[in-house]
């Protein structure tokens, strides 16, 4: 029995299946958990799926390239994902031009913002330069942000990793600060989460309205554009 | 689906001949999105197949950054030594991004109403 099961485990750990269906199937996990918490931003699906990865390679001790070699697949559709977003910002474009004076003050304020606090505070804390480099561009949507952080000397899976943990920290605290804050506005809700939080906010954006949705990713998109023009050129006033 | 699929993939594509043929800092994808809104805007709306594929791919985006957050597995090392200034970092600025962009937007906004 053991050299069969042996045999299996050398099939399966050098196939991509296995990376592929892990993926799918602690996302359905994570869904489930979610939706079982009636969609509550704390239960977001995107941590729970990657910490029940990140336990599983640990546990069988994966490297992460074999695991990526399968994920690969799943990871691939950020790119046609990126440009269906078209679609609700079409549907949503009279909308967006009434709304077109809020919409620059907020991209412009948002990029700064999200760029500069990200590292004056790492700073302050003392973390490494490569560390407070990756940091930078971790609002801007994972392709954008790992270009950038090769072009200004970051590590870049390191700022896909920011990307993604920023992502997941707008999505869950956004709704909150903005009840707090009493922005009830969708147009102005998901346009602050998508500036701030990309596709992970997006997708939560989605969840509150279409409307939201579709300015969250416009954020998304015009996020991704002006801090690959403007961090180039702010980085040397912060250093 | 497979059509709608396709024209995604042909702008995706044609969106990255652009980024590198010009040098662009903006990623193909992005330029793709360019493309097929303005697409969108000449031929007045999509197609009820593009508008499910869109639809069926943005349902589930958050499943689409799983993968690229699992790499943290790579970086356990430094993000165990400089958890404390990353935690604060993150914490803090997206407070910040979130709470700023909102409040400033609301401003204008009025501003706009009231001053018409």
């Amino acid at each position: 029995m053991t050299p069969q099961i042996n045999e299996l485990w050398v099939y399966l750990s050098t196939s991509p299946l296995l990376g592929l269906t892990l993926t799918l199937l602690a996302y359905q996990g994570a869904w489930w958990i979610h939706r079982r918490a009636g969609f509550s931003p704390l239960a977001n699906p995107v941590l729970l799926a990657v910490a029940a990865l990140v336990a599983l390679l640990a546990v069988t001790d994966t490297p992460y390239q074999t695991y990526f070699d399968g994920a690969q697949f799943v990871h691939f559709l950020l790119g046609p994902a990126t440009v269906a977003l078209a679609v609700p910002l079409y549907m949503q474009f009279q909308r967006v031009r009434a709304m077109l004076v809020p919409v620059i003050v907020g991209l412009l304020v948002g990029s700064v913002v999200a760029a500069a606090s990200a590292v004056l505070v790492a700073r302050l804390f003392g973390a490494s330069l490569a560390t407070q480099l990756s940091l930078a561009p971790k609002s801007v949507t994972t392709p954008i942000a790992m270009g950038i952080a090769e072009r200004i000397g970051g590590i870049p899976s390191l700022t896909a990793v920011l990307v993604i943990s920023t992502g997941i920290l707008g999505a869950v605290l956004g709704r909150y600060l903005f009840d707090a804050l009493r922005i009830r506005d969708p147009a102005i809700r998901g346009f602050a989460t998508g500036i701030t939080a990309h596709g992970i906010g997006t997708a939560r954006a989605f969840q509150e309205s279409e409307q939201a949705g579709a300015f969250a990713a416009l954020a998304m998109g015009m996020n991704g554009l002006a801090t690959a023009l403007l961090l180039p050129a702010l980085l040397p006033l912060l250093q | 689906m497979i059509a709608a699929l396709t024209q995604l993939l042909v702008l995706q594509l044609v969106g990255e001949v652009i980024a590198r043929g010009f040098n662009l800092p903006i990623p193909g994808p992005v330029i793709g999105m360019l493309l097929l809104f303005l697409a969108l805007a000449l031929r007045g709306g999509p197609t009820s197949d593009l508008q499910a594929t869109s639809q069926g791919l943005l349902q589930h985006l958050s499943l689409l950054f799983v993968p690229a957050g699992t790499g943290i597995v790579l970086h356990l090392h430094r993000v165990a030594d400089e958890w404390l200034p990353l935690l604060l970092s993150l914490l803090s600025s997206t407070v910040l991004t979130l709470a700023l962009t909102a409040l400033l937007m609301r401003l204008c906004a009025r501003r706009v109403v009231t001053g018409e």
